[in-house]
């Protein structure tokens, strides 16, 4: 009983931070650590740091992991699963049935140009994003190498046609492979063993 | 079968994106547009609008949407289990070996070192949005929106809801 209280607590917790947390995963952050060590007290400030940095190891989205990790530990399989479900399904809900109502009239020309229209806000915001990862890259790596990287990279994936994913894994598998202390050229050559 | 191909589409992008959910977008285009054919590059677009201007993770989001429009709601739940349960179970299982690692360079560098593809990946993405508004919209009404999108998002810091919806009447206005 005790624990579908807490199970409760955490679905709505969770729904909370995914009704107001605009901006996706990484901004959302701040509303997770709101509910879980300011509100609720499930974790101390110290432990919510820990668990970011043990998320931020593993790749996919963090507004996920989190809150199926910190459900887990409130509230066992049930917790974990009220958490993830908590912050997710409500905007797929209102995904599927906002442009399900928007494809069904796009036949009429004027919601169709609706359309098009936001083709150009998505690219600047793609475009933001890009500057946003090239500037973090450029900080930790240096412009050179940046470059280089993604140029070769580019080179892979669009023009032979290597499935990113096997460009990428092969960097991955570089980064944690090399051992500690030498520059980060090498993932240069660890892409053209790909 | 189109359910282990939704799977695959999402388990991917998910277990090789380092960078929370925006370092995903352009790995789940290159499955869903490039790779797999379920969508256009213009109703990409327009699921990616929609959802950078509602909350919630974006990861999720396009898994449900997409997963949805290729297999119903089936097709949503894969794609959605596929983006998260593979790395909460990771997270789970292999807490104590994270935790030791939560601050080793090397666990740093990976996601260093993979941000300089994904951001050419964004790149890339971005040029594909302005070739596909160019062919659709022209010149013109690509400028023009591209340009008040772009102080606003970045000059004003506006809301991407009130951008979105900003385009959404200048496109039912003079693009119709």
């Amino acid at each position: 009983m005790k624990r579908r209280g807490a199970a409760w607590q955490l679905f709505w917790a969770f729904f909370r931070v995914g009704i107001f947390g605009f901006g996706g995963g990484p901004a959302m952050i701040p509303l997770v650590r709101a509910e879980v060590v300011t509100r609720h007290h499930w974790l101390t400030d110290e432990e919510f740091a820990d668990v970011l940095a043990i998320g931020n190891t593993l790749p996919g989205p963090i507004a996920t992991k989190m809150p199926g990790y910190i459900g887990y530990r409130v509230a066992g399989v049930t917790g974990c699963i009220a958490a993830v479900v908590a912050i997710i399904l409500p905007m797929i809900v209102a995904m599927i049935i906002m442009l399900g109502i928007f494809s069904r009239y796009r036949d009429v020309a004027w919601i169709r140009g609706m359309g098009q229209a936001v083709v150009p806000v998505v690219m600047v915001m793609m475009a933001q994003l890009t500057w946003d990862f090239f500037d973090k890259s450029k900080a930790a790596l240096g412009w050179w190498v940046s470059i280089a990287m993604a140029v070769v990279a580019a080179g892979l994936i669009y023009w032979l046609g290597i499935h990113p994913g096997w460009v990428i894994g092969a960097i991955l598998v570089a980064a944690l492979l090399r051992p500690s202390g030498t520059k980060p050229t090498g993932a240069k050559k660890a892409e053209g063993n790909a | 079968m189109i359910y282990w191909e939704l799977f695959l589409a999402f388990f991917i992008p998910n277990i090789i994106g380092y960078g929370g959910g925006p370092a995903i977008i352009p790995l789940i285009e290159a499955e869903v547009v490039g790779r797999y054919d379920w969508m256009t590059a213009q109703t990409f677009a327009e699921t990616l609008a929609l959802g950078n201007a509602l909350p919630s993770p974006i990861a999720t989001k396009m898994a449900g949407y997409v997963g949805y429009e290729v297999a119903g709601i089936g097709g949503a739940i894969i794609a959605v289990v596929a983006t998260v349960v593979p790395t909460l179970l990771l997270m789970l299982g292999a807490l104590g070996l994270l935790y030791r690692h939560r601050d080793s360079p090397r666990v740093k560098r990976m996601s260093q070192w993979v941000r300089p593809v994904i951001a050419m990946m964004m790149a890339w993405l971005t040029l594909g949005f302005l070739l596909e508004s160019l062919n659709s919209s022209g010149a013109i009404h690509t400028l023009i929106i591209g340009a008040v999108a772009a102080i606003a998002l970045i000059r004003f810091n506006t809301h991407p809801a009130f951008v979105v919806m900003g385009a959404l009447v200048y496109g039912g206005l003079f693009l119709g």
